[in-house]
């Protein structure tokens, strides 16, 4: 064994920041989307290390659905500030009026779906050409199919039956006037990857990943969502006072919380390698509805 | 803990889903929920069985028509290794898929059908994994239940695949006799064949030796963003940060910058926001030069008693991965990692069949999935080495000026104009 050895994470890390780099080299006017959630904290972390002591050669850019968690919109606010780089926040609630839109109904109206109108008005307001994303390809069998620099037509549109090849370390984001990148830096890592990056490099994460007490309606399939002013609680609905945590950051009608009594990131790995169901299936209600799901929202210019 | 990326290309017929749902299922890698989900979808099929292929194929398209038509990325790790599978299409019409997958993987897993030996598909998965230079191969011969374990058919395999090998080049090479759907030598040693004394897929998969694969040798670094954070305190801070492609570089050695050719010394290198003595790859990393350079984006660092090819004129294999023209006299955008620069194709010199292995010479047409040995010129010197040589450094793609579509990849074998390279080797 010689001395210049890398472990998994030290590659993955090298890959991210070479991709971020190269959306810096090729674009007039990237932006970095940003949930508060763990993938887009990491790729903060990363873009760190990819321009400081430079500034970031893009803003941070927040789809607000009006359903988030405070904490996480406190800690999105804190870290904008201690990082002294730009934030942009555009409101779902401001699509929704201004294309007529209809708020969705029901007792867990999720917004998520409406959340591509807000990001293409907000690709086009900033004329922003490459939006760097936290998405990874372990997450789901559409993702798995997606290029690191995936092209976007005008209307924001994926093609997943005619994606531009995508060889050895090069990426191409040569496009036309009102196309788009969507980038991709993480694609390779897991979700174990990033808890163990995050173990690593001692990033700093909103306290609902943690466990905590917190009144939950206990659903049919076993799944908590978290009561909220969002979601409608009837009287004969299960409320239970549980001690949870969230698995992923999003919306907070059809984000579920899980049983966890995990205080630390090493209780937190622990048991994600004990528990044998995947993260969106644990966590989001709104993959079930059918099989394409995902394909279907990434067609229509989704992250 | 390190990463191997594997390539496994084929059809659901051929047995890849079956052996890949074999890999992630016995090293625990498909979640309940998941599992859950495909059960739901294979409610037609016979009582017990599952279509494994649900897990690998994730479009809708690919699920319906039971073909496999891009890459898909499947992830899975054992307490030795993480692994990227990148699970690619086997037919010829989604050639540039498969060698999308193949561009950056370390080995490569051929599956022949037992019961018909090396066919068609194995000579050209064969070929794609030997041009795309994949350092390691292993032919698992699939299906051996269904030939009841015959070490003769095994023998006879390898000897034919043996033979193929003249015509190509692996730097490693492997045959293992499996049987996907029954688990044989998958994950564990088979019982019914005892003959085979080599280890099971997953074995070695978690053991090929990797780390050597790496070229330490030649130090290329290319910059791909310059950082000047021009604030009060680091106003004459110059970065040049990019990935070191190959080769190890330390503080105090001497530099050439191509294409111009400027000399100067590394005074700093940092990586991870830290001063480091060295650099190696693939770190990525941020130097800083003695002197005060006009240096950017694409330029090339190169430690100047190591250098590389450099020239307007080269030699190449292209994979043609759009339907456009491509002629003598088209001209392209030429990208070699952060570098962008015009060409123009000087000649195609000859077409190769991807089958037969037999070259067309002058060929009358070139369309989509084939490959072509061209003559390039570019507007400016590239700074390269063969792609045999240095796998990060000898390819490029080559990208439509108006639509942007990446047309090709391509393949660099030789620089042409021999005189320049000499004249810039004297430089250093």
């Amino acid at each position: 064994m010689n001395k210049q050895q890398l472990d998994h994470l030290d590659l993955l890390e090298a890959e991210a920041i070479h991709i971020l780099r190269e959306v810096a080299g090729q674009f007039d006017r990237p932006a970095l989307l940003f949930s508060g959630g763990k993938d887009s904290i990491t790729l903060v972390h990363l873009a760190l290390k990819a321009f400081r002591p430079g500034r970031f050669p893009f803003p941070l850019v927040h789809i607000d659905t009006g359903h988030n968690f405070p904490e996480v919109i406190a800690f999105r606010d804190q870290l904008a500030a201690e990082l002294g780089e730009r934030l942009i926040v555009r409101k779902v609630e401001d699509s929704i009026q201004k294309h007529h839109l209809t708020d969705p109904k029901g007792k867990y109206p999720s917004r998520n779906p409406l959340q591509t109108y807000t990001l293409l008005d907000t690709i086009e307001e900033f004329e922003f050409n490459a939006c760097i994303g936290g998405a990874r390809r372990d997450e789901e069998k559409a993702r798995a199919k997606e290029r690191i620099f995936s092209h976007r037509d005008d209307f924001g549109q994926w093609n997943p039956k005619n994606q531009r090849p995508e060889m050895w370390n090069i990426y191409n984001g040569r496009i036309r006037k009102g196309e788009n990148i969507r980038v991709f830096p993480i694609s390779n890592w897991t979700e174990l990857d990033i808890w163990h990056y995050i173990r690593r490099e001692k990033i700093e994460l909103p306290s609902i990943y943690y466990t905590h007490r917190r009144p939950c309606v206990e659903l049919p399939g076993g799944q908590l969502l978290a009561v909220t002013p969002f979601i409608t609680v009837e009287p004969t609905d299960t409320v239970v006072e549980a001690e949870v945590r969230f698995r992923t950051v999003g919306d907070a009608t059809c984000t579920a919380a899980v049983r966890s009594t995990a205080r630390s990131i090493d209780d937190i790995i622990q048991d994600i390698i004990e528990t044998r169901i995947s993260e969106r299936g644990a966590t989001r209600i709104d993959d079930l509805i059918s099989e394409a799901g995902m394909e279907d929202r990434k067609v229509n210019g989704y992250f | 803990m390190d990463i191997l990326r594997f390539i496994t290309c084929g059809s659901v017929d051929d047995g890849k889903s079956t052996l890949i749902g074999r890999l992630l299922f016995d090293s625990s890698s498909v979640s309940s929920d998941i599992l859950a989900a495909i059960e739901r979808q294979s409610r037609n099929l016979p009582e017990g069985e599952m279509d494994l292929s649900l897990l690998t194929d994730g479009l809708r398209s690919e699920r319906e028509q039971g073909i496999t038509i891009d890459v898909a990325y499947k992830y899975f790790s054992t307490p030795r290794r993480k692994f990227i599978i990148a699970d690619a299409p086997g037919h010829v019409q989604y050639t540039r898929n498969m060698v999308t997958g193949a561009s950056n993987t370390d080995l490569a897993i051929i599956l022949i059908d037992a019961r018909n030996g090396v066919v068609e598909q194995t000579r050209r998965h064969s070929m794609i994994a030997s041009l795309l230079g994949i350092p390691h191969v292993v032919v698992c011969i699939n299906k051996m239940d269904l030939v009841n374990y015959s070490k003769q058919v095994f023998h006879d395999i390898v000897a034919d695949f043996l033979e193929l090998r003249k015509e190509l080049h692996f730097k490693d090479l492997d045959f293992i006799p499996v049987s996907a759907l029954a688990g044989d030598n998958v994950v564990r040693n088979s019982v019914y064949t005892p003959w085979y004394e080599g280890p099971p897929l997953l074995e070695y998969l978690e053991t090929v030796a990797i780390a050597s694969d790496r070229n330490l040798s030649d130090p290329r670094f290319q910059v791909q963003y310059v950082i000047r954070p021009k604030s009060d305190d680091l106003h004459d801070y110059r970065g040049y940060a990019g990935q070191v492609q190959s080769g190890i570089y330390r503080v105090g050695d001497a530099v050439t910058v191509f294409p111009a050719g400027l000399q100067s010394v590394i005074t700093k290198i940092e990586v991870n926001r830290t001063e480091v003595s060295e650099a190696f790859a693939p770190q990525a990393a941020v130097m800083h030069l003695a002197d005060d350079l006009d240096i950017s984006r694409g330029n090339t660092i190169v430690r100047s008693d190591k250098l590389p090819q450099v020239t307007q004129d080269i030699e190449a294999i292209l994979c043609i991965t759009d339907a456009t023209d491509f002629r003598a006299g088209s001209k392209f955008l030429l990208q070699h990692n952060s570098a962008l620069v015009k060409c123009a194709i000087r000649d195609i010199a000859y077409k190769l069949d991807i089958e037969t292995y037999e070259r067309i010479q002058q060929p009358e047409s070139v369309r989509l999935n084939d490959l072509i040995k061209v003559r390039l010129r570019t507007a400016e010197p590239l700074a390269f080495d063969t792609y045999r040589h240095n796998r990060r450094t000898g390819a490029f793609i080559l990208v439509h000026e108006n639509t942007g579509q990446t047309v090709a990849g391509g393949m660099i074998q030789e620089g042409i104009e021999v005189g320049m390279n000499g004249a810039n080797r004297g430089m250093g």
